[in-house]
């Protein structure tokens, strides 16, 4: 078995002082693909934010270890250089910043080198054609007037740019057509391939997992772990929904009724 | 809690340093009429000019202080030395220019515009102008780029005689009354009909001796179908006396004719800069403002365009960065007083550690102007609860078919879009940096590459160490 990756212990986090996550725990190991699911408002994203260091996200207890360092106070930045990857939700727009600008400052903060323009722009090229995203995209504002699946592709963009050890994908499926969902879902597949990149995939739904491979899946309900599971987990909770599991948490006391 | 890092004070060393002071020559402390002679003497002035003075100082003497806007209650006129020449003559050669004055260029990048081929660069040190070169080229195509000083001598005294100061006239507030009778150096550009100057005629001003005003006069005739586009460069070194900055700028824009006048203003942070300028603009000519405000202590700035003949129009964009001790009163006014007349205001305000930016706008669409369109858009964004962020506009509109629209925009930097950046691994204080300056992205789109280098260089000094 690979070492761990990524670790939370008994991680108890507030958002502006109402409690969220209680007790999680989790390990992802080097390469792995974890899947996190769970009905809306379950506190995934909430993982996820935490995780990558958002703001408003408090640590109340417990600790994030990355690589068997304790993270848990780090700024994002250095979460960011230290190899973890946050798909965001809903991306943020930046006026006036170019993409290329932004992903070349990036990439220069990320490796404390000067990238050169031509070397940084044949990387960005190739990235693009992997998501089919026009080149003329690369002079626009981040994000600014994209659609929403756009900005998804921008996301798994930078996703390929900055090869990070650990992505946390927040429902980067959702609002996508068909196509689109095939294309984020390459993307996916090529970090996956050529960088044995870990992934935790926040989803409620299960159309970006059909072309990947799951190694572990986590169901959550009202901000706690309540079952893991392999891949087929997936497969059974598409079928049944997750009644199942939160009335076994209810049962169980983990949860409120 | 988290680390965070912090810097004590904006490292302005580059454009903070100063030169001993080898002045040849430095009139006394206090305005009296025996000073303006004197200075009007050392210039040389045609009898003209030196009437034109002594009158402004009458003007100057009976006009009482602006009671609105920024305090400026740390200027004392009695102690201001109006008046300083460095130790140089006018020179064409930079082999010729001293070393002192020349490191003081060097540091401030001259050469390198030069290199790049600009069409000329005429420099001031203090109150004269000692660098002068304009392309050959352009030269040959008719166009005067000359210091005002020996221009009124030579085959356009009668123009400047004609023009000067008709625009802003002395009686119009009591600084320019100020400049009327001590104005010393300065830039006059003329360029004929429909000749079209293709590469920016560039300037640079700097003050450098302490206490020491700058009061330097710019006069720019464009003529019918001409074209120009015209860049002033300001920086200063820091000082603990106050310092006034009370320059005219005057500009001239014929019929059809377009002329872009850009400016980065850098004063140090102990400038009272309280520059007018002025533009008139003739049947279908085109004015451009430019205009990014960064440094001074106090700043009183409100160019204004008169839109005198048919479908004449202009365009202004403008930014100005508040830190900390800044009062700074920016804004634009417009005359329409024609059919058909167009005009677009749009600037953006950055204020933090403290520094107050105040927006103030004048439209006014005079009777007769009919079928005119005007629009001012004001954006502010502030970097922390001490910063103070006001917009002031009026409107005056006396026609009934008259097209305006105004939009006014005060926010914050989204902590969600620092976030963002930062997850992506970037320090939070270049993500800060990044997302001003995409705010001021579209004034810096409007600027030659050199200049939007610096002023994104400018957002970045002065964005150091806004994390507390």
């Amino acid at each position: 078995m690979s070492a761990s990756l990524l670790k939370t212990e008994q991680l108890n986090v507030s958002v502006e002082g109402k409690h969220i996550l209680y007790d999680v725990d989790m390990t992802i190991r080097e390469g792995e693909t974890h899947v996190l699911m769970g009905p809306n408002g379950a506190g995934k994203s909430t993982l996820g934010y935490t995780l990558m260091g958002g703001p408003r996200y408090h640590v109340d207890s417990g600790r994030i270890l990355l690589e068997g360092r304790d993270i848990t106070e780090s700024p994002a930045d250095q979460r960011a250089r230290d190899g973890l990857f946050l798909s965001f939700q809903e991306p943020l727009e930046v006026p006036g910043l170019s993409l290329q600008d932004f992903l070349r400052s990036a990439l220069e903060q990320r490796t404390g080198k000067r990238l050169r323009f031509t070397d940084f722009y044949k990387k960005l090229k190739a990235a693009m054609e992997v998501l089919h995203l026009d080149p003329s995209y690369s002079v626009r504002d981040l994000n600014v007037g994209f659609s929403g699946g756009e900005k998804k592709k921008i996301e798994i963009l930078q996703l390929l740019l900055f090869q990070p050890k650990l992505a946390i994908l927040d429902e980067t499926d959702s609002g996508l057509d068909v196509d689109a969902v095939r294309l984020v879902s390459d993307g996916v597949r090529a970090y996956q391939k050529d960088h044995k990149g870990a992934l935790l995939i926040i989803t409620h739904s299960t159309r970006i997992l059909e072309s990947l491979h799951v190694d572990q899946t986590h169901v959550m309900v009202e901000g706690h772990m309540v079952a893991d599971g392999d891949g087929s987990m997936v497969d059974e909770i598409n079928e049944n929904g997750y009644e199942s599991y939160v009335e076994r948490a209810i049962r169980e006391g983990a949860v409120r009724s | 809690m988290r680390e965070k890092s912090q810097v004590e004070e904006v490292g302005r060393s580059l454009y903070d340093f100063r030169k001993e002071e080898k002045d040849a020559y430095r009139v006394g402390a206090g305005l009296t009429p025996a000073i303006v002679e004197q200075i009007s003497r050392e210039k040389k002035d045609p009898p003209w000019m030196t009437l034109f003075r002594l009158q402004s100082l009458q003007i100057y003497d009976s006009m009482s202080m602006p009671d609105w806007g920024p305090s400026i209650e740390g200027l004392d006129m009695d102690h201001i030395v109006t008046y300083v020449r460095p130790n140089t003559k006018m020179s064409a050669k930079w082999s010729e220019v001293p070393e002192d004055i020349k490191d003081t260029f060097e540091r401030l990048g001259i050469p390198q515009a030069e290199r790049k081929s600009l069409a000329g660069v005429g420099a001031q040190y203090d109150s004269e102008l000692v660098y002068h070169n304009l392309q050959e080229e352009v030269a040959a195509q008719g166009v005067i780029y000359t210091d005002l000083e020996s221009a009124m001598h030579g085959p356009y005294a009668k123009m400047i005689q004609s023009h000067f100061m008709k625009l802003v006239p002395p009686s119009d507030h009591k600084f320019a009354a100020l400049h009327g009778a001590v104005w010393s150096g300065g830039s006059f550009v003329y360029v004929p009909p429909h000749v079209s100057v293709t590469i920016p005629l560039q300037s640079y001003f700097r003050l450098n001796a302490p206490g020491a005003g700058q009061f330097e006069h710019t006069l720019i005739i464009v003529d019918e179908g001409a074209d120009l586009h015209f860049i002033e460069g300001c920086s200063a070194p820091k000082y603990n006396v106050a310092n006034l900055h009370a320059g005219c700028v005057e500009l001239f824009v014929g019929k059809n004719a377009h002329l872009r006048y850009s400016t980065i203003e850098n004063w140090s942070k102990n400038m009272y800069n309280l520059n007018t300028k002025r533009a008139l603009v003739e049947e279908g000519g085109t004015m451009e403002w430019v205009s990014g405000s960064f440094g001074s202590h106090v700043s009183y700035l409100y160019p204004m365009t008169i839109l005198k003949g048919r479908k004449a129009r202009m365009e202004f964009t403008g930014i100005t960065f508040a830190g900390k001790g800044q009062d700074l009163d920016t804004g634009a006014k417009v005359v329409h007083s024609a059919p058909e007349t167009s005009s677009y205001i749009n600037t953006k305000s950055i204020s933090k550690d403290g520094g107050a930016s105040t927006f103030r706008s004048s439209l006014v669409i005079q009777e007769g102007a009919e079928h005119s369109k005007a629009a001012v858009s004001c954006q502010s964004l502030m970097l922390d609860d001490i910063s103070r962020s006001d917009t002031i506009p009026a409107m005056d509109i006396r026609t009934g078919d008259a097209d305006v629209g105004h939009e006014a925009r005060i926010g914050r930097i989204s902590d969600d879009a620092v976030f963002y950046l930062m997850s992506r691994g970037i320090s939070e204080e270049d993500a800060r940096a990044m997302i001003v300056s995409g705010f001021a992205d579209n004034v810096s789109k409007e600027l030659p590459l050199e200049y939007a280098v610096e002023m994104n260089n400018l957002i970045r000094l002065e964005m150091k160490g806004s994390i507390g």
